[in-house]
């Protein structure tokens, strides 16, 4: 969301000034660049014509329903939720990838015990969704559902197969460069994160307006994961690693090293 | 700052890392992110629950019936079990209340949340926040989530007072505001068009 044609609220405070809301300081957190995250409106982007809002966007400020955030616990998961490749009776088919990595805040902190939810479609690039009739074979062996939570160092790893690409309706001969789906939390409602990991060097990002909705290079370069041999696992699986930056915290004069968390 | 070995940098001496950006969920979002109680925000049988339901349309008057809404509020004393809220983390006297909701759009693009009314919130200058809850809209088509809210309809005079409604071109703040329904209350969110809503760059 860009973040270009913001009105102002008239909160009273400066960048960098924590908000006090009945004399309570608040963190606050930074906005990114507007380049980082998709415009709302992307032609090139058939389905964001009838659903991007044209009025510009207001802006929130960071008080104490925005600084907080559901911090869902171990509860929601199941014991092989993180190894989609052991929820049935058989193994799925495709290539075994380990897909791993750490989820961090904007000032390089980890974001520990959080819950990272993940969905994909099969190796053969089909979804076991009702909407996905694409005549791609199903594996009975393959849900494509995977949630885990962070580590106290904000490392996650997931067991998987390659997703494959599919085809879809946007423009001529249109596929999707394979991905996984990513839904983050962090720990405040600021931070809450909807994204897609992309392989290296995949020879359909060229075509695909959903990877270059983000204008900035080198934040579209973090949606894609890259080849970790140290995590190859020999005889067994090609291993990923894919770090999640979610919005950092301004600095205020009432924070410090020690207590940052 | 005092000396240790906490490989973690302080505040404030860091370089920034650039966030990663958002994407959509896509069409297929149901097999990820629904969960059987999703939209239960607090227990079946919670004295007080109330229902928020509604309906998404996109800028055509279409339903949108392959959206998510997540919901996020304080309970009914205006409190946050979370360590980030300076009067500290108190878990609520709701029992089971988890303050997140979620529920995906059916074909008609009505979603529902079971939940209770929040209490107000202690706001900037001593101006209290009105009851709200704050809502993210996820879809096919949203590149990235839509932040809105939902104020009360039996809270005018809160609300007059709220300063993020007050901040909100006086035309369009009814889009915030939801109207009474037998069971709770009832918000529609239009994405684009003559009745858009509005949405908040958080
Ligand atoms: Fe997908």
């Amino acid at each position: 969301m860009t973040t270009d044609h913001l009105r102002s609220t008239g909160s009273g405070s400066g960048p960098g000034d924590p908000v006090r809301p009945g004399g309570l300081v608040l963190p606050r957190y930074r906005h990114d660049d507007p380049d980082t995250h998709p415009p709302m409106l992307h032609p090139d982007y058939g389905s964001t014509n009838l659903r991007a809002p044209r009025q510009p966007l207001a802006l929130l400020p960071h008080r104490l329903t925005e600084i907080t955030g559901p911090l869902l616990g171990t509860g929601r998961l199941g014991e092989l939720d993180h190894d989609l490749t052991r929820q049935h009776d058989g193994e799925p088919l495709g290539q075994r990838i380990i897909v791993h990595g750490r989820v961090l805040d904007g000032n390089g902190r980890p974001v520990p015990d959080t819950l990272v939810e993940i969905w994909q479609p099969n190796a053969a690039g089909r979804y076991r969704h009702a909407g996905d009739n694409w005549p791609a074979p199903l594996d009975p062996n393959f849900t494509g559902v995977g949630r885990a939570m962070t580590d106290g160092d904000g490392h996650y790893r997931f067991v998987t197969v390659q997703p494959g690409a599919y085809p879809w309706r946007n423009h001529p001969n249109a596929w999707r460069p394979a991905h996984i789906h990513f839904s983050l939390f962090g720990r405040a409602f600021t931070q809450r994160l909807v994204t897609q990991m992309y392989f290296p060097g995949d020879p359909l990002f060229f075509q695909d307006p959903i990877f270059n909705s983000v204008r900035d290079p080198l934040a579209r370069e973090r949606l894609v994961s890259r080849y970790d041999h140290a995590v190859t696992e020999p005889e067994w699986a090609l291993g990923f690693e894919f770090d999640i930056v979610l919005r950092g915290r301004e600095a205020t004069p009432f924070e410090d090293g020690d207590d940052d968390d | 700052m005092t000396e240790r070995s906490d490989p973690t940098p302080a505040l404030g001496t860091t370089p920034t890392l650039g966030s990663t950006p958002a994407q959509t969920v896509g069409p297929y979002l149901h097999i990820g992110l629904l969960w059987p109680d999703g939209p239960e925000v607090v227990p079946d049988g919670t004295p007080g629950a109330i229902w928020i339901r509604g309906q998404i349309f996109d800028g055509a008057g279409a339903p949108v019936p392959d959206a998510l809404v997540e919901t996020w509020q304080a309970d009914p004393d205006g409190r946050f079990d979370h360590p980030d809220d300076p009067r500290g983390a108190r878990p609520s006297d709701v029992p089971g209340f988890r303050g997140f909701g979620r529920s995906a759009t059916d074909v008609d693009g009505r979603y529902g949340i079971r939940t209770v009314k929040p209490g107000s919130l202690p706001g900037p200058d001593g101006v209290p926040e009105a009851p709200h809850l704050n809502l993210s809209i996820f879809a096919r088509g949203l590149l990235h989530r839509l932040v809105t809210r939902l104020y009360f309809p039996d809270e005018e005079a809160a609300n007059a007072a709220d300063p993020v409604l007050g901040s909100v071109d006086p035309a369009r703040r009814a889009t915030l505001v939801a109207s009474p329904a037998p069971d709770g209350c009832r918000l529609d969110i239009h994405l684009q068009g003559t009745d858009e809503t509005v949405f908040f760059a958080v």
